[in-house]
């Protein structure tokens, strides 16, 4: 079982790692993703980590044509704009990730209820690495 | 639903003032609050000597990263020639002068001030659009942020759970976009002052002179459709889906109700209100509700006695055309998915059964994020005595108006009920 602190910076840590990771509540079961310190069902604060296994289905999106700056230097604009949005994870709580493997410039091809599957974007080499978590349409 | 509860001692407004809003290289945070200042003065029936005031609260969101100039509390009451006075700077990103308004309501509730300025500013202008989008993102949680969205991406992703849950299109979110620049020309206050059909007529002008292709649309709609008038932003919310940056103050002047008549004959109370809180989008109960909105609502409603049927007209948070759509339904004026097909059907225009957002919106009037709470209880106050001029709603004997504040992406939403007895 993990040891890791239950926080926000675990969970970007976990996904440096190629892994989502969530929380559940040892009292009633509750799983959640991100993890939260506190239960919004029993509210206590009895919590593990739980390995989501990532794949889940597209409950909300937007194709971004103005986006941060840190997404234009990664080449996204108005003539490539990106897609990202909300999956609801087979386990039952919701993630916001990054969708690829969708055509952003045509978001009429992109339905909601669609089946995805983790992906994990990596970019930057060595110590500069950085790890994003995304969703893809499953494959199989 | 919460249980009925009852404010110490009531509370009225007296006076209500609003700077114009638009973008003003030559004017800052002071001038414009001045300027609403100097019109809430004078909007006081009997008149106020400013002495009077005890305390006051300040709604702004962005001051400090978009000016760099935080403390607005002292910098207000030194400029209005009220220091010592206490003077408090409230935050609730877009909803930041609702809570000043909630708070001079409490502090007068409990018997502590009798008599008390709340206002909101903002100063947007002078930053880039860039700058303006990151700084608005600070209001996003921080989930989002990581995913790459944008404060009009986390609408637009709403926009597409509530077309796929409901069946509604880009179209029905259009005739929000109609609807409020239909009324913004009526209001001298807004910083758009052309209808979506004199745009178009512009434009095609302007080809003409040009010699350049002229647009061949055939409707308003089939100008919002097309991405050389209107480009996508954060499909699907495109630029006329989007409020615009935003430069303005508004204030309004508060006092114990049974002291009203010493100030107008014509006071607005304070019926209801409430507030919520709300979870990030992820963890939202539902992707086409605010949580906060129908907590706010309950707690309004409840604190009023009244009941969504009540509500004659409101200003609701149109920061994206979607929200106005959300609002209208987890008020309660409209069942959740019938929203869309009211507002088809004009039920939101004007002179329609239940006219939403009769000064333009945030859309058309502008939206300063920290002024606009009490702005939008500045067009409920002119419409429920009836001084809204041209755009009046016409043939009603105006009692009730609500006002739907909404900061960030939901995570503050307030109601307020006004009323005149
Ligand atoms: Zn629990």
């Amino acid at each position: 079982m993990e040891e890791r602190p239950l926080s926000d910076i675990s969970y970007y840590r976990f996904i440096d790692e190629e892994k989502l990771m969530g929380s559940r509540c040892k009292k009633c079961g509750q799983l959640y993703a991100p993890p939260r310190h506190f239960c919004f069902e029993c509210h206590r604060s009895e919590m593990e980590w739980h390995k989501m296994k990532g794949e889940g289905e597209l409950a909300a999106f937007t194709c971004i044509f103005i986006g941060p700056s840190f997404m234009g230097e990664q080449g996204y604009n108005r003539k490539n704009p990106y897609c990202t949005g909300v999956v609801k994870l087979e386990e039952g709580p919701r993630v916001v990730a990054r969708i690829e493997g969708v055509d952003a410039g045509n978001p009429d091809t992109i339905k909601v209820g669609t089946p995805l599957e983790v992906e994990f974007l990596r970019r930057g080499e060595g110590e500069e690495t950085v790890t994003s978590l995304a969703f893809r349409p499953r494959s199989g | 639903m919460p249980e009925k509860r009852e404010l110490g001692r009531g509370v009225a407004i007296v006076g209500a003032g609003m700077s114009k809003f638009g973008m003003f290289e030559d004017k800052d945070s002071k001038d414009l609050f001045a300027e609403a200042f100097k019109e809430m003065l004078s909007s006081v029936d009997k008149g106020i000597d400013p002495e009077r005031i005890e305390a006051m609260w300040i709604g702004n969101f962005s001051n400090d990263f978009f000016v760099h100039q935080a403390h607005w509390g002292p910098i207000i009451s030194d400029l209005l020639g009220l220091a010592p006075r206490a003077a408090t700077r409230t935050e609730g990103a877009c909803a930041a002068s609702t809570l000043a308004f909630r708070d001079g309501v409490m502090a007068i509730a409990s018997g502590l001030y009798d008599v008390v300025l709340v206002g909101g500013v903002e100063e947007m202008s002078k930053c880039t659009t860039e700058e303006v989008t990151e700084g608005l993102a600070l209001a996003t949680s921080p989930y989002e942020g990581a995913a790459a969205f944008t404060f009009p991406g986390v609408f637009g992703a709403l926009a597409t759970a509530y077309f796929d849950k409901y069946g509604a299109t880009r179209e029905d979110l259009m005739n929000i976009t109609i609807k409020s620049h239909n009324n913004a020309p009526l209001n001298p206050k807004a910083q758009f002052n052309k209808t979506i059909a004199d745009l178009m007529q512009a434009k095609i002008k302007k080809a003409e002179e040009r010699g350049k292709p002229v647009p061949s649309w055939g409707s308003e709609k089939e100008a919002l459709g097309d991405p050389r008038f209107n480009p996508p932003v954060a499909w699907p919310m495109f630029l006329y889906d989007c409020c615009p940056i935003s430069d303005g103050a508004s204030c309004m002047l508060l006092v114990a109700e049974d002291m009203a008549g010493e100030f107008t004959d014509k006071p607005i109370y304070m019926a209801g209100m409430g507030q919520g809180s709300g979870r990030a989008l992820h963890a939202s109960p539902s992707l086409t509700s605010f949580e906060a909105n129908k907590h706010a609502a309950a707690e309004a409603y409840a604190m009023s006695g009244l009941e969504p049927k009540d509500i004659q007209f409101s200003e609701v948070h149109d920061c994206f055309s979607i929200a106005e759509l959300i609002h209208i339904e987890d008020l309660g004026f409209f069942k959740p998915g019938e929203g869309y097909k009211a507002v088809a059907e004009g039920a939101t225009k004007l002179d329609g059964p239940m006219p939403i957002n009769t000064s333009g919106g945030l859309k058309c009037k502008g939206h300063p994020v920290g002024a606009t709470g009490v702005a939008q209880m500045f067009e409920v106050w002119k419409q429920l005595r009836e001084e809204a001029g041209e755009r009046q709603i016409p043939g009603r004997d105006l009692r009730v108006g609500g006002a739907q504040n909404l900061g960030g992406t939901g995570g503050t939403c307030t109601f307020t009920i006004l009323e005149r007895r």
